[in-house]
């Protein structure tokens, strides 16, 4: 099959995406959401082949601007865009002006004069790529701020999901830890019920948000009750860097009461899938006999975070594209 | 602080509807003022040679605006406002008195920094300016400051405002010392420890948005320490900003106890809700936060039935590149005065909520009284400050046409109903 095949696959319609920007999945359609996925799905395969590479994004350029310290999701990003032939380019916050005083929009402003195509950007607070969305002219795509989302790690577990179950629709999703600091957990949410999942949340009543149910799910304090009936059980890393001591009492509190380890797993499906979006804490949130055990799909999560990245890189090229041709 | 009259030609105001609860008019009456001063109100008045005439028909005319909270940001951050700016702005919003707080750099909290601002306003000659000082020395919440010598240099009520006073012995000995004077402390409610790290009202919005929330309880409980404070001390307590449910529902209790409290609330706090923050939207950034609808429906409940004394702006100019930064950065605070008239007609009057009596007794009655301005109303010998407003003009706000520096608004774009169309302090119109 020629590459042209997979650039363009026809169960891809790039028509049907028009957003500069892919900020959350909160303001995706259920439709968009798809069109996400299944481009994603097309473009997996070609990670699989012995030359990971087609000229989609040849002469465009990526912008990985990381005002947070990660190295899953940036890597996946520098992938992502280097499989799609595009010119990437990695800013870290530590090296960049930003220590020097400069604000976010000066900094959006320099890159916009360095003609970049696409701003990746990861930041501790929420909603500055919205911020950065709104003042630039180059597309934006959210790596994760703050607490609010994290779209592409939400795709490449919806993705997960759809591979290893055969659908969404349907499913019970659990999502169990610390829901107050967790963009994954929102753009989760977001994303499962509108593809047509129920989803139930858990953690300690100090690690669970205001008026949680109001997102459309379910709310429990009992981990046992959680697990019984969920199809998919995603577990959220306890962020012992961003919390202050008065949340939980101590880490070794949370795993009695609220870490996965075997006997847990007893109450839970034979066939549950065990998700988690890295870092995991090994002891904490989830034991190893878990994380490295038969109904994990931590790995593939990560296998499929490239292929998600590509299609998020390739639909907003496509869409400023035609942006900018209005344009002028 | 009346300050020196100016010499202007008598000024004749015909047609126009007078709305002064103080004095018991509401109806079709002319206002002649002289030298500064009311002349006479009658319901038929004629033009002799060499008045002004101001043609009133159809507006109304309305004793002059009191706003009890204000930051005119001058001295200190003279980028943000000034004592000059400050004061076009609250001229063209219909106010003929203002109250800046002290949280300037330095600090309003000895007599040399309060005749400073009051002589810096009286060369800007446009409103009367009477400043809050400081309840602790530079704010800190350690030491009283001179009481009184801030109240001889003519500050109107003590405040820490922008931060709350804590220290609950320091609070009981400002509620008890204060009594000497007759004059209010004024409370900006906050626990901070409940409160630490927000930025928005906690609730759906804050989960949504994954931003760290202030529960309504940050200000409550503090409420509800210094209405216990009042029943141990007798003192004058006046809340600042309040902004939900529970504070009025305390404010309420105490009053129907006799306590002396007193309490104002913002126009935006009675006209949008945390939802206005959606699209993380820094103009709507403000402490205390936009709440829940419940709690914006209390407000105008309680500035219904007479808990809640009046409305007042807390108007906070911040700088444009300040406030195009990410939210949890961005500083609290809405530029307020030059919409204030028009958000209040429009929420509050066109709603059905509030009659115009009951809204001037709010915008102007009760705020002077609380300030200790004297001779406040539409009257005969009283000094002429009175507000021409037009009930019926729509308007969309513009921030760009603001003469306050700040014009970080959470209404820009929005359409309101009612204008000021003059303002008179002292027989001069200054807006």
């Amino acid at each position: 099959m020629p590459d042209t095949a997979v650039i363009a696959p026809e169960a891809v319609q790039t028509a049907q995406w028009t957003k500069k920007d892919l900020l959350g999945l909160r303001e995706l359609s259920a439709d968009e959401i798809r069109l996400l996925l299944a481009t994603a799905e097309s473009f997996r395969e070609i990670s699989l082949r012995p030359i990971k590479k087609v000229p989609a994004l040849r002469g465009k350029t990526v912008v990985n601007l990381f005002f947070e310290p990660s190295t899953r999701t940036r890597t996946s990003f520098e992938l992502a865009a280097k499989r799609l032939s595009a010119d990437i380019l990695n800013i870290a916050a530590s090296t960049s002006s930003m220590t020097k005083g400069e604000t976010i929009l000066d900094t959006i402003k320099n890159l916009e004069a360095l003609k970049v195509d696409i701003i990746v950007i990861r930041h501790a607070a929420a909603g500055v790529p919205q911020m950065i969305a709104r003042h630039a002219r180059a597309s934006v795509i959210n790596a994760g701020d703050g607490a609010h989302e994290h779209p592409t790690q939400a795709l490449l577990d919806l993705l997960t999901i759809q591979e290893k179950k055969g659908r969404i629709e349907g499913l019970q999703v659990t999502i169990l830890g610390d829901l107050a600091h967790s963009r994954v957990a929102r753009s989760n949410i977001w994303g499962l019920t509108k593809l047509g999942a129920p989803v139930t949340v858990c953690g300690p009543p100090t690690l669970m948000p205001a008026q949680m149910e109001q997102l459309g799910v379910t709310v429990t304090f009992d981990v046992n009750e959680a697990i019984r009936h969920a199809d998919v059980l995603m577990l959220l890393r306890i962020q012992h860097e961003r919390q202050e001591v008065t949340l939980v009492p101590s880490l070794r509190e949370y795993r009695l009461r609220y870490g996965i380890d075997r006997d847990r797993l007893k109450f839970a499906k034979p066939d549950v899938l065990i998700m988690h979006p890295g870092p995991i804490n090994r002891g904490v949130e989830i034991d190893s006999s878990v994380a490295d055990g038969p109904h994990s799909v931590i790995l593939d999560q990560v296998t499929n975070g490239v292929a998600v990245r590509m299609a998020a890189l390739y639909l907003v090229a496509g869409a400023s594209n035609g942006g900018g041709a209005a344009d002028e | 602080m009346a300050g020196e009259r100016p010499m202007s030609k008598p000024l004749l105001i015909v047609g126009g509807t007078v709305v002064d609860p103080a004095a018991k008019r509401d109806g079709r009456f002319d206002v002649l003022i002289e030298d500064g001063l009311i002349a006479d109100v009658h319901p038929s008045l004629k033009a002799l040679d060499g008045v002004d005439v101001i043609d009133a028909k159809g507006k109304l005319v309305l004793p002059g605006f009191v706003d009890l909270h204000v930051h005119f940001r001058q001295p200190g951050r003279e980028d943000k406002e000034t004592i000059e700016t400050g004061s076009q702005a609250a001229a063209r919003g219909g106010f003929t008195a203002v109250c800046p707080m002290p949280n300037t750099d330095p600090v309003v909290d000895h007599g040399g920094a309060v005749e400073w601002v009051t002589h810096e306003a009286r060369r800007v000659g446009l409103v009367d300016v009477h400043p809050i000082g400081a309840l602790t020395k530079g704010q800190h919440g350690q030491e009283l400051t001179d009481f009184g010598e801030l109240f001889d240099a003519g500050c109107a009520a003590l405040s820490d405002d922008g931060k709350p006073l804590i220290n609950p012995l320091l609070m009981r000995r400002a509620l008890e010392y204060s009594k000497v004077f007759g004059r209010p402390v004024i409370q900006h409610a906050e626990d901070p420890s409940l409160s630490a790290g927000g930025v928005i009202h906690e609730g759906v919005v804050s989960t949504t948005l994954g931003l760290r929330g202030i529960p309504a309880e940050s200000e409550a409980t503090i409420v509800a320490r210094d209405l216990a404070l009042v029943a141990l001390t007798g003192g004058w307590l006046h809340v600042a900003h309040v902004s939900c449910a529970e504070s009025v529902e305390l404010i309420r209790h105490a009053k129907r106890q006799g306590a002396h409290v007193t309490c104002e609330v913002t126009p935006h706090h009675l006209a949008l809700t945390h939802e206005a923050v959606e699209g993380f939207r820094t103009e709507a950034k403000v402490n205390p936060p936009l709440r829940g609808d419940d709690d914006r429906l209390a407000l105008i409940e309680g500035l219904k039935d007479g808990t809640i004394d009046c409305i007042a702006t807390d108007h906070a100019p911040h700088t444009d590149w300040e406030k195009d930064a990410d939210f949890d950065t961005a500083p609290f605070g809405i530029s307020g005065l030059e919409t204030a008239f028009g958000v209040c007609v429009t929420t509050l009057i066109e709603a059905g909520h509030l009659s115009w009596g009951q809204l001037v007794q709010s915008l102007s009655i009760n705020p002077s009284r609380i300030a200790g301005i004297n001779g406040h109303g539409l009257v005969k010998g009283q000094p002429a400050n009175l507000t021409l407003v037009d009930p019926k003009a729509t308007w969309i706000v513009d921030p760009k046409q603001f003469v306050s520096k700040g014009t970080n608004t959470p209404f820009a774009g929005a359409r309101l109903s009612g204008r000021v169309v003059k303002t008179i302090r002292q027989g001069t119109v200054i807006g």
